[in-house]
């Protein structure tokens, strides 16, 4: 069977992105910054009768057009837009690939009977896309490269087996050859496809090389070429629409029971875990209501994902009822397949979970661990990392005893390097029994740190009469005694 | 009938405990050092005062220590009932700064002897509840050896009489041990 395919082409794709967004009226364009200047990329239909074309600098193109608008270029969005039109043309044809930045590729074999004949599938489409408010331009051809040169030079279809013949009066440039050839061809006097192919083909070959013969047999179809549709990024979503508003927890966890085991399914075929879970429930007033589940692993496993859930579909406001619920796994993280061993009983899966229900109430980060730093510099000895994106990791040492609990360090009336015998700390008079010191702990001077400006620090432990044991510090670059810490 | 130490340390299990004093931390950590398990901590994030893990060393793996970080003191009450209810964890530690209400502490009681789990809410002196089943005063006491001695006296005991010992934690054998009393 013969292929047929059709070349869309969106010669104003990202004004009318833009335009679909917030429509106006009035000229208007999308500049992208190059050449040292902001410069058109694409013009709309009233800025292109006011005499503005593409390439043209932004401060030319307001003196001509003073009313002119311009937005600056997004290539992430533009790029989204056409992924959404590819899956969007996959309606007409299961076999839909981008071709470069402003243009879709369909291959439409076999499937043009179904909408009633390529007329009427391209009228259909031609509609939809008016509809949409989006300039478009659809070339029908045998193959990619003819599809491709009526699309840009001269709209329309080419009956099947008439490839060459429609070709024949369109520019060389249609070919999709470099530039560079073009110009040598124009020169050489070869305006048309048609003056081309009547030329020798080995003379072409020695002067051009096999670039432009190539493109040529690719347009006439001696020359295979496929298209190939990107894979579509697995989707981690699945939902569950009701016949009737549901209202009750219990409804709601009993779908969860259907949602899950699929969505894990989904993950599992991918090897991934959910890190962030997502329950969309969508009201019947419209007002959707959103429950967020933060996992403290990577899981995909329903059982486990279930009671999880449970704290926040209580907080849900079912309203008059709720008949749509979607789950989406909205972080994903590689989750290899792990072997299930008898001797290893997955004890940690219980306080994993745990840390989830428990992050789910104060917040993920708020559950934290103390992990081992290298500095001498007691607030910087350790490190504190959130428990669910870390591990237990590095020995602890500690190079002479340190106190159990430290604060920001508070100042002690006492003079001289030697501990004060007698002292007042927080309204209690205390008396020295027994000093352990002094430990010099120096600054970090490659780093700022407002807490060391008194400069170096001489360490003491000291026991006092009344039993409490105190961590204190003297500053003899800015004589002062602080308590920093307590011993126990 | 004498009370001893080791009827009464390490903590009842299921049941929930209240320490108070300079040295309740370090009581907390021995514990915590004894049963080798990882420990939920809990606290309220505004508090200056923080556990350092260098000071833990000695008495337990500070590895073990998983801090939560509560906005609210009714979050921390509300977390630590989560924790001692999921038996997960053998103890879970909670600073406090309110005074714990009856009901609360009550509820701190069930959720610990569903889970199996114990209990330690370090409070500031005098603001313990009724439900307790211990109450400790744990401070530092000055002695002439430098040997880091701690008095820990048993102020409420559901079960049992009160009592204090002077007590002293070995590093090496990692083993707490009863000093007697010079007479």
């Amino acid at each position: 069977m013969k292929k047929r395919i059709i070349s869309l082409w969106f010669p104003r794709l990202h004004s009318d992105r833009i335009l679909r967004r917030q429509p106006m009226t009035g000229p208007f364009a999308v500049t992208a910054h190059a050449q040292n200047t902001d410069r058109l990329l694409c013009v709309n239909q009233e800025a292109q009768s006011a005499g503005l074309e593409r390439g043209m600098s932004l401060s030319d193109a307001h003196a001509l057009c003073p009313s002119l608008r311009s937005e600056p270029h997004h290539p992430q969005a533009d790029q989204y837009f056409l992924s959404g039109l590819s899956r969007w043309a996959r309606r007409y044809c299961p076999w839909v690939a981008q071709d470069g930045g402003d243009g879709l590729l369909m291959d439409i074999t076999g499937s043009a009977h179904l909408f009633g004949g390529e007329e009427a599938m391209l009228n259909d489409l031609g509609h939809r896309l008016g509809h949409a408010r989006l300039n478009a331009r659809w070339g029908v051809a045998d193959t990619r490269g003819a599809a491709w040169a009526l699309a840009h030079y001269r709209p329309g279809i080419a009956a099947m087996g008439e490839t060459e013949h429609a070709l024949n009066t369109l520019p060389v440039a249609a070919l999709r050859i470099a530039p560079q050839e073009d110009v040598t061809l124009q020169r050489l006097g070869v305006k048309t496809i048609g003056q081309l192919t009547k030329l020798p083909r080995a003379t072409l070959g020695q002067r051009f090389g096999a670039s432009v013969l190539m493109r040529l047999d690719q347009a006439l179809g001696t020359h295979g070429e496929t298209i190939s549709p990107e894979a579509e990024a697995p989707v981690y979503a699945t939902r569950l629409t009701f016949p009737e508003p549901i209202g009750l927890s219990s409804d709601v966890m009993a779908a969860l029971e259907r949602l899950l085991p699929a969505l894990c399914a989904k993950l599992r075929d991918n090897q991934m875990g959910a890190r962030t879970m997502l329950l969309i429930c969508r009201r019947v007033d419209g007002q959707d209501q959103q429950v967020e589940l933060r996992l403290a692993r990577p899981l995909r496993d329903a059982a486990r994902i279930q009671p999880l859930f449970e704290r926040g579909v209580g907080t849900i406001d079912a309203g008059f009822g709720i008949d749509q619920l979607r789950l989406v796994a909205t972080q994903v993280e590689h989750l290899a397949v792990e072997q299930i061993a008898h001797h290893n009983p997955r004890s940690q899966d219980g306080l994993h979970d745990l840390i989830t229900r428990l992050g789910n109430r104060i917040g993920l980060d708020n559950i934290q661990r103390f992990l081992p730093a290298d500095s001498h510099i007691p607030e910087r000895s350790f490190k504190i990392a959130a428990a669910a994106w870390s591990e237990p990791s590095g020995t602890w040492v500690s190079p002479a005893p340190r106190p159990i609990r430290i604060f920001p360090p508070e100042g002690v009336a006492a003079s001289g390097n030697a501990p004060p015998k007698r002292f007042r700390w927080r309204r209690q008079s205390l008396a020295t029994a027994r000093a352990t010191g002094p430990e010099r702990i120096a600054p970090e001077w490659w780093l700022m740190d407002e807490n060391w400006r008194n400069g170096v620090r001489d360490y003491w432990r000291i026991e006092t009469q009344q039993g409490r044991r105190l961590w204190m510090f003297y500053t003899p670059q800015n004589p002062g005694w602080f308590v920093h810490g307590e011993f126990a | 009938m004498l009370l001893r130490f080791s009827d009464i340390f390490p903590l009842k299990r299921g049941r929930a405990h209240e320490v108070t004093g300079p040295s309740a931390p370090v009581f907390a950590g021995i514990s915590v050092g004894l049963s080798r398990m990882p420990a939920f901590w809990f606290v309220e994030d505004w508090m200056h005062e923080t556990l350092n893990p260098m000071g833990l060393i000695p008495y337990c793996d500070p590895h073990h220590i998983l801090i939560g970080k509560c906005p609210t003191p009714t979050d921390v009450l509300a977390a630590t009932e989560e924790a001692l209810r999921s038996g997960v964890v053998p103890y879970v530690i909670a600073e406090i700064s309110k005074p714990l209400t009856l009901k609360a502490g009550r509820r701190l009681q069930l959720a610990a002897g569903q889970g199996r789990a114990t209990g330690i809410m370090i409070i500031p002196q005098g603001m313990g509840s009724n439900a307790a089943q211990t109450r400790w005063d744990a401070r530092p006491k000055f002695s002439t050896p430098n040997d880091a001695l701690m008095q820990w006296s048993l102020v409420k005991n559901k079960s049992g009489t009160v009592a204090s010992w002077d007590v002293r934690w070995n590093e090496e054998t990692h083993h707490i041990s009863v000093v007697p009393k010079a007479a």
